[in-house]
C-alpha cells in the first residue's frame, strides 16, 4: 500500500495504482456499474455510437423527402400513420427529424463521443493517475446520460411526436404546443437536456480535479499531451457553458407547463432572452464539439509525422484563445434575429477575431507534417482530412461571420454545409481516427488496416459529395430545415442537385457499416496489440494494451515532454515519457522530480 | 514489498493547487453553480429592464421585514458552519456535532420562513402562472421572483441534507482534524448558498 499523502487524507473514495492492491469485483461492478474510467470510456463509446447511427438514420429520412419529396419512403409503411402515413413523410415528422438528428448527434453522439469517451479513457492514462478523482462521479455521469438518451429517444412515441422546433429550440415557437403541435415531446426534450447537463458537470468536475491534482511527477503543465490540454480546456468551457443551459431549459419548461411567462410575449417575456441565453451556452458547445478534437488531431499528426509538434505552447494558447473568445461571439447566430444592429458589429469584430488563433493551429499542423518522415496509417489519414475539411469549414465560417453576408446566406443550406464541414469533417473525422489510434488501449487488438483505409477513403469521398454542393444549393436560396423544395420555383432548377445528394448519403452510410463491422469484429478477432503499437511516447504507451485496473503498476516518473519524437541520439524514433534518461552522470540526467511545498495539512 | 513499491511509495503527484482532491472539486462545482444562478439572474435583469412596468415597487409585496429576518438566520447559520469546522480541526467531537446541528437547524428555519412566505403571497394572489396572477405588476414579476428563490430554497434545502448526512457521519466519528474533507466541502457549499441569498435578497427585496 503506498502511504497516504496530504491529499489523501481528507479523501474517502481514493483510486489505487496497480501494483498496491487487488481486488477482485463482481461482473456487474466490473463491466456494468464500474467505477474504471476505462470501462466507462468504453460504456461511453458504445452508447454514442448507437446515437450516431440512430442520427445518421434520421440524416438518411430527411435526404429522402428533399432527394423525393411525396414520393413513399422504401419500407416506409413500418413506421407508425403519425409519422408517415403510407411510407410518406408528414411535414410534422419532418420537424422531428431535423430537431432530433441535431439534437442526438450533438448532445449524445459528438459531445459523449469527444469528452465522454476520450476524455475518461485519455485523462488518467496520459497523466499517469490510477484513475479519475472521483471515479463514483464518474460512474454516475453515465449512469445519469444513459436516461437522458433515453428519454430523448422515448419522445418519438408520445402523442404528438417528439420535439420539431429545431435543436435551437426558439422561443415562442417551442415555448407552447399550440404552435408546432408538440407539447410532451418538447418537454421530454428539455427534461432529457436537463439531466444531461447534470452528467456533463460531473464530468467537468472530476476532468478539472483530475488534470490539476494527479498529474505525475515531471509532468510539468507544458510537458502534457495536447490531448489533455485540449480536454481540461473544454472541460472549463462544460463546466461554465452547461449550467447556462440548464437555467433556459428550466425556464422554457416552466414556460410550457405551469404557464410562466419568460419567453412568451403576450404577458411581457422576451422571446429574444432565450436566444441569448441558447447561445451564450451554445457557442461554447461549439467549441466543446471541436477543441478535443483539436487534440486528438494534433496527436495523430505528429505520431504519423515522426515528428514533434510544431509550435507546442501557441498551440496551447490558441486553444485557450479559442475558448476564451467563444464567450464573447455568441450574438453572431442572432445577426437577422432584430438585434440592435450596433451589436451586431461588435460580435462580427470577435468573431472574426477567433480565425487568428485558428490559422495559428492549422499553420502549426502544417509545419509539423513539413519535412517529416510521413507514416500513412489510418489514424493518421484521418487527423489529415480533418486539417483539410476543416479548412474549408473555417473559410465558410468567414462568410458567415460577416453581417452583410450572413443576411444573404443566413438560415440556407450554406450554414449546413458549414456546420457538417466542422462536425463531421472535423470532429467526427478526429473521432474516427481516434477510436482507431486508441483502440488498443480499450480493447487490446487493433482494429483491421484494410477496412480501416476503405472506411476512410470512402468516407472522404461521399462526405464531400454530400456536403460541399450544400455550399451551392445555400448560395441559390436553398433554406435549411425545408420540407419541400419542389415547392418553390426557384429551387426546381436545384432539384438534380437534391437527389444527388442524397444518393451520396445513401453511399456515405453504407461505408459507415464497413467502420461498424471492422470495430465489432476486432473487440474479438483484431491481432492482438502490443504496449506501444503506435511507437508514440505518452504515458498511456508504457503500459500494456489493455491497461490493468489501476493503470499503472506504479505512480510514473516523467523526464519530458509527450512529442519527442525522432530524438537525434537513438536508433528508434520515439522515447517514452516516462522511460529513465540513459546516461546517468551525463547533462542530460534529471533528478526524480519530489514536488514539494504548497500542499495542505501536509505538516 | 519489492523495490519499485517502496520507491513509489514516497513518490507524490504533481503539487497542483495544493488543496486536496474534494475541495478542489467543491470549489470547481461551485464555479459552475455560479454560472446558474447568473443564468436566473441575468434573465431577471434583462426581463426587469426591458419591462419595468411588470415589476411592483421593493415592499409592495413582498415582505421585506421579514426576509431580512430570515437573511440574517442564514448568515448565522454560515457563522455556526464555521465553528463546526473549526471545532473538527481542533479535533472537538462534541463540538462539531453541536454546531452542525445547530446549522441545519437555523437552516431548516430559512426554508420554513420561506415556505411560510410564500403560502401568504399565493394567498395574495402573487403567483408564477400568468392565468392566476392578482397581485401588483404582472406576471413576469411572479415567475422570475419563484425562478430565483425557488431554486435558492432548492439548494438550502439540499445543503441541510448534505449536512443530516455529514452529521450522521460525524456521529460515527468518521471525522477527525486529518480527515475533514467533507465537513470542508459541505462546508464551501453552504457558504456559497448563503452568498448567493445575499444577491438575490439585495436584488429582488430591496432594489
Amino acid at each position: 500500500m503506498s502511504t497516504p499523502t496530504a491529499r489523501e487524507k481528507t479523501d474517502w473514495d481514493i483510486p489505487h495504482y496497480a501494483g498496491d492492491h487487488h481486488e477482485e469485483l463482481s461482473f456487474i461492478r466490473k463491466y456494468v456499474f464500474s467505477t474504471d474510467h476505462k470501462v466507462i470510456a468504453v460504456q461511453f463509446l458504445v452508447m454514442s455510437l448507437v446515437f450516431l447511427a440512430l442520427g445518421g438514420f434520421l440524416a438518411l429520412l430527411m435526404r429522402w423527402q428533399l432527394g423525393f419529396p411525396g414520393q413513399p419512403l422504401p419500407g416506409g409503411t413500418l413506421l407508425p400513420e403519425t409519422m408517415a402515413p403510407g411510407g410518406i413523410i408528414l411535414p410534422e415528422f419532418y420537424n422531428s427529424l431535423v430537431t432530433m438528428h441535431g439534437t442526438f448527434m450533438i448532445f449524445f453522439a459528438i459531445m459523449p463521443l469527444l469528452v465522454g469517451v476520450f476524455g475518461n479513457l485519455l485523462i488518467p492514462l496520459q497523466i499517469g493517475a490510477p484513475d479519475m478523482a472521483f471515479p463514483k462521479l464518474n460512474m454516475a455521469s453515465f449512469w445519469m446520460a444513459v436516461p437522458a438518451g433515453l428519454i430523448m429517444l422515448a419522445s418519438f412515441w408520445v402523442e404528438g411526436g417528439a420535439a420539431g422546433a429545431g435543436w435551437t429550440a426558439y422561443a415562442p415557437l417551442s415555448a407552447s404546443g399550440d404552435f408546432t403541435g408538440v407539447y410532451l415531446g418538447q418537454q421530454l426534450w428539455l427534461l432529457s437536456l436537463f439531466i444531461l447537463g447534470f452528467s456533463s458537470i460531473a464530468g467537468a468536475v472530476n476532468y478539472i480535479t483530475t488534470v490539476i491534482n494527479m498529474r505525475a511527477p515531471g509532468l510539468t503543465w507544458f510537458r502534457l499531451p495536447l490531448t489533455v490540454w485540449a480536454l481540461f480546456i473544454t472541460a472549463v468551457l462544460v463546466l461554465l457553458a452547461m449550467p447556462i443551459l440548464a437555467g433556459a431549459l428550466i425556464m422554457l419548461l416552466t414556460d410550457q407547463t405551469i404557464g410562466t411567462t419568460f419567453f412568451l410575449p403576450e404577458h411581457g417575456g422576451e422571446p429574444l432572452l432565450w436566444q441569448h441565453l441558447f447561445w451564450f451556452f451554445g457557442h461554447p458547445e461549439v467549441y466543446i464539439l471541436i477543441l478535443p478534437a483539436f487534440g486528438i488531431v494534433s496527436e495523430l499528426l505528429s505520431n504519423g509525422a515522426r515528428k514533434a509538434i510544431f509550435g507546442y505552447h501557441a498551440m496551447v494558447l490558441a486553444i485557450a484563445a479559442i475558448a476564451f473568445l467563444g464567450w464573447i461571439v455568441w450574438g453572431h447566430h442572432m445577426f437577422m434575429s432584430g438585434m440592435n444592429p450596433m451589436l451586431g458589429t461588435t460580435f462580427m469584430v470577435t468573431t472574426l477575431a477567433i480565425a487568428v488563433p485558428s490559422a495559428i493551429k492549422v499553420f502549426n499542423w502544417l509545419g509539423t507534417l513539413w519535412k517529416g518522415n510521413i507514416h500513412f496509417h489510418v489514424p493518421f489519414l484521418h487527423a489529415a482530412a480533418f486539417v483539410a475539411l476543416f479548412i474549408i469549414g473555417g473559410l465558410s465560417g468567414i462568410f458567415m461571420a460577416s453581417a452583410p453576408v450572413d443576411i444573404h446566406i443566413h438560415d440556407t443550406y450554406f450554414i449546413v454545409a458549414h456546420l457538417h464541414y466542422v462536425l463531421f469533417g472535423g470532429s467526427l473525422f478526429a473521432i474516427f481516427g481516434g477510436i482507431i489510434y486508441w483502440f488498443p488501449k480499450m480493447f487490446g487488438r487493433m482494429m483491421n488496416p484494410f477496412w480501416g483505409h476503405v472506411h476512410f477513403v470512402g468516407t472522404f469521398v461521399f462526405y464531400n459529395l454530400v456536403f460541399f454542393p450544400m455550399h451551392g444549393l445555400g448560395l441559390e436560396g436553398m433554406m435549411r430545415r425545408l420540407y419541400d423544395p419542389t415547392q418553390y420555383a426557384w429551387l426546381a432548377d436545384l432539384q438534380p442537385w437534391n437527389v444527388f445528394i442524397t444518393w451520396a448519403v445513401f453511399g456515405l452510410l453504407a461505408v459507415q457499416v464497413v467502420f461498424f463491422v471492422n470495430f465489432v469484429a476486432s473487440i474479438w478477432t483484431g491481432r492482438k496489440a502490443e504496449a506501444n503499437p503506435w511507437q508514440a511516447n505518452s504515458l498511456e504507451w508504457s503500459v500494456p494494451s489493455p491497461p490493468p485496473h489501476g493503470n499503472f503498476e506504479a505512480m510514473p516518473i516523467v523526464y519530458r515532454g509527450a512529442y519527442e519524437y525522432s530524438p537525434p541520439d537513438r536508433k528508434e524514433d520515439f522515447i517514452l515519457q516516462n522511460e529513465p534518461p540513459r546516461d546517468p552522470v551525463g547533462d542530460r540526467v534529471e533528478p526524480e522530480p519530489q514536488p514539494t511545498g504548497g500542499l495542505e495539512g501536509s505538516e | 514489498m519489492n523495490q519499485t513499491a517502496i520507491t513509489a511509495a514516497v513518490r507524490r503527484p504533481m503539487p497542483g493547487l495544493g488543496v486536496y482532491n474534494v475541495k478542489l472539486g467543491m470549489w470547481v462545482f461551485l464555479l459552475s453553480e455560479v454560472m446558474f444562478f447568473t443564468s436566473l439572474i441575468g434573465a431577471y435583469i434583462i426581463l426587469r429592464f426591458a419591462h419595468p412596468d411588470e415589476f411592483a415597487a421593493p415592499g409592495v409585496v413582498l415582505n421585506v421585514p421579514l426576509t431580512a429576518v430570515n437573511t440574517f438566520i442564514l448568515i448565522c447559520s454560515s457563522v455556526t458552519m464555521v465553528k463546526a469546522y473549526a471545532a473538527i480541526e481542533r479535533n472537538e467531537q462534541a463540538g462539531l456535532k453541536l454546531w452542525l446541528t445547530a446549522t441545519i437547524l437555523l437552516g431548516s428555519t430559512f426554508v420554513g420562513v420561506q415556505v411560510y412566505e410564500y403560502i401568504h403571497l399565493i394567498q395574495e394572489g402573487f403567483v408564477a402562472t400568468a392565468v392566476a396572477y392578482a397581485a401588483e405588476g404582472g406576471p413576469l414579476y411572479g415567475s422570475t421572483f419563484y425562478l430565483m428563490t425557488g431554486f435558492h430554497g432548492l439548494h438550502v434545502t439540499l445543503g441541510v441534507l448534505a449536512l443530516l448526512w455529514i452529521l450522521t457521519r460525524a456521529v460515527k466519528g468518521v471525522y477527525s482534524s486529518q480527515n475533514l474533507g467533507g465537513v470542508e466541502a459541505v462546508g464551501l457549499y453552504w457558504h456559497f448558498v448563503d452568498l448567493v441569498w445575499i444577491v438575490l435578497f439585495t436584488i429582488v427585496y430591496l432594489i
